[in-house]
């Protein structure tokens, strides 16, 4: 972790750069941004910690848990909300066990979580799944890719 | 081109990309490799990759140039290669069954593309195809010909105006950036495009990435700019990929750095992948995302083209408005400006979306009617159902009758009709969309967007949100109507930034024009469309269940019981209201009240 964390700082310097910056590294490099290492940052550059989590919480490129090896985002932009994205987001989250108010199964198999749009709106209603635009998808098309991931592993 | 070339064009958009794009070009280039023709015809032939064309639904789209004759496929698969590079490509004629069919020609027909014009035609990674259609003829003009005055003064004769929802002039927004004297200035494409049901932009910055760095170099020069900033959306990874690509190659060629285009003057463009944030489309909020903080919006004492990224003067104009900017200076202000209304010039891209026929981004001159672009454009409403209303601008944007489908799009109508221009999301509303639940949607996105900065935005889009769902599940009051109306036009007043001027919309526009189906959601119960989970109920037709068990075995909440060739039946108290049952029977007998 040291390593990553001192070419993280590196980086800054060489590249004149700022709280956001560093924290889009971290996410990056962790896949999240793990508290310990706000922490460490914030002592090495003299920024407050409450400058790294309000950009962290404001930003929904950034996490502050874990997330899962698998990751579902079910777009919720309009024109997929018209064709009926709210119906697989629940299926999916019911399907994969993720606990209510989190995103995450608690293996960590899976990600589920939504995203304002995708920008693929003529494909409506659209799933991404681990990076792979899916468009026209219904419910057991979703569940046939998440058996697939499972099988899979 | 000569005569008797072939040309094989692939989509590869984002659309094309998932139904398997690269596989239909990596075919065709493969048979145009292995074809067992003369050397001569391999020479003539190429297949190339070119930008999306707007029609992503019926990807992937192959078009066929074979001696001046353009045809198009669509839906093509890779194993539909081979036969229509033998029949058409090599034996000259066309597989007429799987060519598009007359809804795909209105859909083209009906358009006028100018910032879309390269989508679907030029390889987009290739530097050298866009020069072969004048790129960057206008950017070397302005750095080696002309002055910075007589560039602004072109773009405004022009009327362009911002595309990215507000409708500013270009050309006046540039000149105050360059009448401020000052050595440090920015220019800033916004490639954020945050409505959600928007892609414009995307497909701009995909299909033609080079129009928007030459709009950007132009900008620079006019105002006196030396860096530039491209904020794009992260997760649009495909347009990042290009951008980065044709950045590199400008910067070999020598049209970006220190010396552009040997004038003496420097110019240097970065990628700025944005974190995510709709609240970052708005200029100070930008800014601030820029300077590496939290994205909220600063109060306009002074104009961002002014007084900017580290309170410098900077201009930040929308992807799509950058596109125009090289056709203004190379076809004149004047044929720009006839394409338009009186009070815009140009043409405007919509991401025409929801219950049409025709899905797709759709590029109309300024001043058409909603109704060219719902009926002709869209080819009508899907599985021709009734037109319900059109939503406008986005999640901040309003919703709009059948009694209005004959207002003209441009900036001053549609604020007459209570919606706003936004960036260029259309979506279709028709009968099976609920108003109030759609309303309802909008505002989950509003009041968790809300940067929280100002009260009005921060509590008063959530109560409005909390009034929506509460009538969307069954417990509205009398009064909600009027508190809604209330709140609004005071978040309206009281907002600091131009998100909250414009977040009540969704609600204020309905209410306009939609009070009944409020009212029947408050005094009845009732969702007329059918869609507000709680206010409805499933049960099965007993005369006409066949017992199939078909709802048995979809139902996710076990909450149907019956056994095989007897009626089933709906337990209400474990039913969850899903709607899999109503969708998965075939006879009919599930009963949605």
């Amino acid at each position: 972790m040291d390593q990553v964390l001192e070419k993280i700082l590196d980086n800054y310097h060489e590249h004149e750069g700022n709280a956001l910056t560093i924290l889009q590294d971290l996410e990056e490099n962790f896949g999240y941004v793990p508290e310990e290492t706000v922490y460490e940052l914030s002592d090495r550059l003299n920024i407050p910690p409450s400058r790294f989590f309000g950009i962290a919480t404001f930003f929904s490129q950034l996490h502050l848990k874990p997330r899962g090896k698998n990751i579902i985002t079910v777009c919720r932009g309009t024109p997929c909300h018209v064709k009926g994205s709210e119906k697989i987001l629940s299926r999916m989250r019911m399907e994969l066990d993720i606990p209510s108010g989190e995103e995450t199964s608690e293996d960590r198999m899976f990600t589920v979580e939504e995203v304002n749009c995708v920008g693929a709106c003529g494909m409506a209603p659209v799933v991404v799944i681990n990076q792979q635009v899916q468009g026209e998808v219904n419910i057991k098309k979703m569940i046939k890719e998440v058996n697939e991931i499972r099988s899979e592993e | 081109m000569d005569s008797n070339a072939v040309v094989i064009k692939v989509c590869s958009g984002t659309g094309s990309v998932s139904a398997g794009g690269a596989e239909v070009l990596d075919a065709f280039r493969e048979m145009v490799r292995s074809c067992d023709v003369d050397v001569d015809f391999q020479n003539r032939c190429r297949a190339d990759k070119v930008g999306c064309r707007g029609f992503c639904a019926r990807d992937v789209l192959v078009d066929v140039v074979a001696g001046g004759e353009k045809t198009t496929y669509e839906r093509v698969r890779p194993d539909m290669v081979p036969r229509i590079f033998e029949e058409h490509v090599l034996g000259g004629s066309p597989v007429q069954e799987w060519t598009a069919d007359e809804l795909h020609q209105s859909f083209q027909d009906n358009q006028k593309k100018v910032v879309l014009a390269h989508c679907g035609e030029i390889d987009p990674e290739d530097l050298d195809a866009y020069l072969d259609v004048k790129g960057y003829e206008a950017a070397r003009w302005a750095y080696t010909g002309m002055q910075p005055v007589d560039i602004i003064e072109k773009i405004k004769r022009s009327r362009l105006r911002g595309r990215g929802g507000a409708g500013f002039s270009t050309g006046h927004k540039w000149e105050f950036a360059y009448k401020v004297e000052e050595q440090e200035k920015y220019v800033v494409c916004n490639g954020n495009e945050s409505d959600p049901g928007a892609f414009a932009d995307r497909c701009i910055m995909e299909g033609d990435p080079h129009a928007v760095i030459e709009g950007m170099m132009i900008c620079a020069r006019a105002i006196g700019a030396g860096k530039g900033y491209i904020y794009i959306r992260d997760g649009y990874s495909l347009a990042v990929k290009r951008l980065r690509l044709a950045l590199k190659q400008c910067y070999e060629r020598g049209y970006l750095g220190k010396n552009v285009f040997e004038s003496g003057h420097a110019l240097d463009i970065r990628l700025y992948p944005a974190p995510g944030a709709f609240i970052c489309g708005e200029a100070t909020a930008l800014v601030q995302s820029i300077e590496g903080k939290r994205a909220m919006p600063t109060p306009r004492l002074t104009r961002t083209s002014e007084n900017g990224i580290r309170g410098k003067p900077t201009v930040i104009n929308n992807a799509e408005t950058l596109a125009n900017v090289p056709k203004i200076l190379r076809n004149g202000a004047g044929w720009f400006a006839d394409l338009g209304s009186d009070t815009s010039g140009g043409t405007k891209v919509f991401s025409l979306t929801g219950k049409v026929k025709n899905n797709g981004l759709v590029e109309i001159p300024m001043g058409a009617t909603l109704r060219d672009v719902v009926y002709k454009v869209g080819g009508g409403i899907s599985e021709d159902r009734a037109f319900k209303g059109v939503q406008l601008g986005g999640p901040t944007g309003g919703c709009i009758p059948e009694s209005f489908l004959d207002s003209r799009v441009d900036y001053e109508s549609l604020a007459v009709a209570g919606t706003i221009m936004g960036s260029g999301g259309m979506v279709v509303l028709d009968e099976t969309n609920c108003i109030v639940d759609t309303a309802r949607f909008f505002l989950n996105i509003t009041q968790a967007e809300s940067c929280g900065k100002c009260t009005p935005c921060r509590i008063g889009i959530r109560r409005m949100y909390e009034i929506l769902e509460r009538i969307t599940t069954g417990y509205g009051q009398a009064g909600d109507i009027e508190l809604l109306e209330d709140l609004g036009s005071h978040i309206r007043t009281t907002s600091l930034c131009g998100f909250g001027m414009t977040a009540p919309n969704p609600v204020l526009s309905t209410v306009r024009y939609f009070r009944d189906e409020y009212n029947i959601h408050i005094r009845d119960k009732k969702c007329p469309a059918l869609v507000c989970k709680n206010l409805l109920t499933f049960s099965c037709i007993e005369e006409v269940c066949t017992g199939c068990g078909m709802c048995k075995r979809v139902c996710p909440a076990d909450a149907i019981r019956g056994t095989r060739k007897k009626p089933h039946f709906i337990d209400q108290e474990l039913c969850i209201k899903c709607g899999s049952c109503f969708d998965s029977c075939k006879f009919g007998a599930i009963l949605k009240e």
